[in-house]
């Protein structure tokens, strides 16, 4: 459960007397202590050092990441755990290039995140000063907004607006840029009450006549499948779709970043779909007759690019809160635009069974008799038996962080989420180093839950140094690193679609994990073989505080099943029987 | 196809770079952009001319409409609309050609703007097909320099709105 930290009149401290007017700084403080934030993730530098004073009083709690990239995935972290926007604070030149990976990863994945990172003074832009860089114009492609803030007095309604703009419609990172000189000067301060912005009103309310279309086409479809992605996390609609989906009779497949928006229990589950998809998923695709993409957007990781293999014989509907993501990328016979909680909300009402008796019965034998299959090993420790262990261990009750590759896919794989915002991964951009960093924020987010951070040994190496933060902060996140001496998914690829030839994917001389954490002074283990695993794990868990694993795991074990690049979805290399 | 769009976007700093930006990343083949102000202060009309299939120019403009700077997005093929560009070319021209030019050019109601010593310069103004046939009859004469503004165009009538959608997030 989130803890709310305090309520603003309480935390405002030194900031509710005196003076009529107030630096710029001062007034960022206080707008986002209005915006109800908990939490800033930063790093301090020239540019924002009148924002850092500002927050000396300690008016809002801020967590000092080691790096700039750590502390935006941190923010992100906190964002995806819990709906709300990340903040995260940067000075000018380095320290605001270095958020880039987070705010691409955010754009993709569709996360409210608010950027603020401090510029040189304004007499000085464009002149090549000493730690300048056009972060708008660099971000530019990459934000869903942003904002160089030229007049102290425009900055609340700048705050208030980035907030809105981040945590409506369909969510993003919005950056606010503002020079020294702005954070210094001052004036009177007044927080707007509400939000106008002529170019931005998000459609929430789906159109009555498509969903009577959606009842009509659910009525006449024998073969229909959900295909839901991250929007349903995004908009808070699990229960709707749980709802909408067994009401009529609808077979589920959920996208990388679906998972969890649908019970990895449920009987009407069929796996995630695409190129590391379950034969269940990918196989109603490519036998449906009515698909419903729910907050998805038919990305080519689900499609494999290769639409005329996709769904071939199907209507496809298509509700999503952005009009943009319509007809993108699959030509839509039904389109729905609103708000995915409203939209399913909406179509419960006179929503028919479809006729999918057969259907259903057909997916279910795909997913018993098909289901994913690694050959299991005495000798070395198989990855996707130990994502298993963390989810037997944990009985699934945790939130688990990601980067990209092969521990991504395992747990996408071997671990079935049970509660919405539980899977924290880079899905669309496929950031190596987010997980671990991203850890720190879910757990901050939600003190009293196990946080695993599952990542790789080449991932954990992109921003380990954020161990430090969890030493001194004692944050409880559990690291367990999946570590096969190499780039696990590079390596597959290499062997298979390069004829083994391995170039740069060795990681074996990496360092020792357990004396990394430890120097850290995190505590630390090490397992090779299941017995070692079972027991060090337990350790870890049982730890109060934070906690590395270096799961000494198989180096050659692929990632299966597979749908090779440029295959149709009926093309899939399936995983080894089990012995 | 050939689709023109007129877009009112808040008269901000960066927001050309924004819509070229979006339009440069997204593939999507720019003809050209003009941008004025408005009859509205604080906005300017920016007229994009693009090319593509179907699919592609409603990518356009739905991708257009994301941007918090676009207030609105018109296709002018919705609507009857007056499509104009000004081209300034010099052509090259001694004291034997200049009169030759000049009767050349005025079936297109193009003038003359300029006259040195061995050039002169035509400025007309009109729809693409016109300039181009304007440029094709200047050849002989040899060009040395071109401008062009790119296409603006405005919907005719009182239609203002016409078939525009609204802004969406």
């Amino acid at each position: 459960m989130a803890q709310r930290l305090a309520m603003p009149a309480e935390r405002s401290g030194d900031l509710t007397q005196l003076q009529r007017e107030y630096s710029g700084s001062e007034i960022l403080l206080r707008c986002l202590i209005e915006e109800g934030v908990e939490v800033i993730f930063g790093y301090p530098g020239g540019a924002v050092l009148p924002i850092y004073d500002s927050l000396y009083h300690g008016a809002v709690k801020h967590l000092l990441a080691r790096h700039e990239q750590g502390a935006i995935h941190a923010a992100e972290g906190y964002a995806r755990a819990t709906g709300n926007p990340g903040v995260v604070i940067a000075t000018s030149g380095p320290g605001a290039t270095n958020l880039v990976t987070g705010i691409a990863n955010a754009q993709m994945d569709s996360i409210p995140l608010v950027c603020i990172t401090g510029n040189v003074n304004q007499n000085l832009i464009g002149t090549d000063a000493f730690q300048e860089a056009d972060i708008t114009g660099i971000t530019m492609p990459i934000t869903k907004h942003s904002y160089l803030v030229t007049d102290v007095r425009d900055l609340p309604r700048v705050v208030k607006e980035a907030f809105y703009i981040a945590s409506t419609g369909r969510p993003g990172p919005v950056l606010i840029d503002i020079p020294k000189d702005v954070s210094n000067a001052k004036t009177d301060y007044h927080y707007p009450e509400q939000v106008h912005i002529r170019g931005y009103q998000p459609k929430t309310d789906p159109h009555p006549l498509q969903i009577t279309r959606l009842h009509q086409a659910l009525a006449e479809a024998k073969k229909p499948l959900i295909l839901a992605g991250g929007g349903v996390v995004s908009s808070g609609a699990e229960k709707e779709l749980i709802t909408f989906a067994e009401k009529a009779q609808v077979p589920v497949t959920t996208t990388l970043m679906g998972l969890a928006g649908f019970p990895g229990k449920h009987p009407l589950w069929l796996g995630m779909p695409g190129m590391h998809g379950t034969y269940a998923a990918n196989h109603a695709l490519l036998e449906c007759d009515l698909l419903i993409g729910i907050g998805a957007r038919f990305d080519d990781r689900v499609t494999m690019g290769r639409l005329d293999k996709f769904a071939t014989g199907a209507k496809i509907v298509h509700i999503d809160i952005d009009p943009a993501e319509i007809g993108k990328n699959v030509d839509t016979y039904i389109p729905i635009v609103g708000d995915v909680k409203k939209s399913l909300s909406a179509s419960l009402d006179g929503l028919p069974r479809s006729r999918s008796q057969a259907w259903v019965k057909q997916v279910q034998s795909w997913c018993r008799e098909k289901p994913n299959t690694y050959r299991d090993s005495d000798q070395v420790l198989k990855p996707q038996w130990v994502i298993r262990h963390l989810y037997e261990s944990t009985g699934g009750d945790a939130i688990v962080t990601t980067d990209v590759g092969q521990h991504q896919m395992w747990v996408a794989q071997y671990f079935p989420f049970a509660k919405p915002r539980s899977f924290i991964t880079s899905g669309g951009l496929g950031a190596m180093g987010f997980g671990f960093p991203a850890a720190i924020g879910a757990q901050l987010a939600h003190p009293g839950t196990t946080v695993i951070s599952v990542t790789g040994d080449g991932g954990f190496q992109m921003t380990s140094q954020e161990l430090a933060v969890i030493a001194l902060s004692n944050i409880p996140v559990k690291v367990a690193v999946l570590n096969n001496r190499c780039l696990g998914m590079v390596r597959q690829w290499q062997e298979i679609f390069y004829k083994k030839r391995y170039s740069e994917v060795d990681l074996a001389d990496s360092p020792d994990f357990v004396r990394l954490a430890e120097a850290y002074h995190v505590k630390a283990w090490r397992a090779e073989n299941k017995e070692e695993a079972v027991r060090v794990w337990k350790e870890a868990l049982s730890h109060p505080g934070p906690a590395v694993v270096d799961f000494r795991i198989d180096s050659e074990e692929n990632v299966y099943p597979m749908v090779a690049p440029g295959k149709g979805l009926d093309e899939m290399i399936m995983g080894e029987e089990e012995s | 196809m050939r689709l023109i769009l007129s877009v009112l976007v808040n008269d901000q700093p960066r927001v050309l770079a924004r819509v070229a930006g979006l339009l440069g990343r997204r593939n999507f083949n720019i003809e050209s952009i003009s941008v004025g102000e408005s009859e509205e202060p604080g906005l300017s009309r920016m007229v994009i001319a693009t090319r593509g299939d179907e699919q592609t120019m409603e990518q356009v403009q739905k991708q257009l409409h994301k941007l918090v700077d676009v207030i609105k997005v018109q296709d002018l093929r919705d609507h009857s609309a007056v499509e104009r560009e000004l081209l300034l070319v010099k052509v090259g021209a001694g004291p034997g050609t200049r009169m030759e030019i000049s009767g050349i050019i005025e079936p297109f109601r193009a003038s003359i703007v300029d006259v040195g010593p061995q050039s002169l310069i035509v400025q007309a103004t009109g729809e693409r097909p016109k300039l181009e046939a304007l440029m094709e009859l200047l050849q002989p004469y040899g060009i040395k320099e071109v401008a062009r503004t790119g296409v603006t165009a405005l919907s005719r009538g009182m239609n203002k709105a016409g078939m525009a959608l609204t802004a969406n997030g």
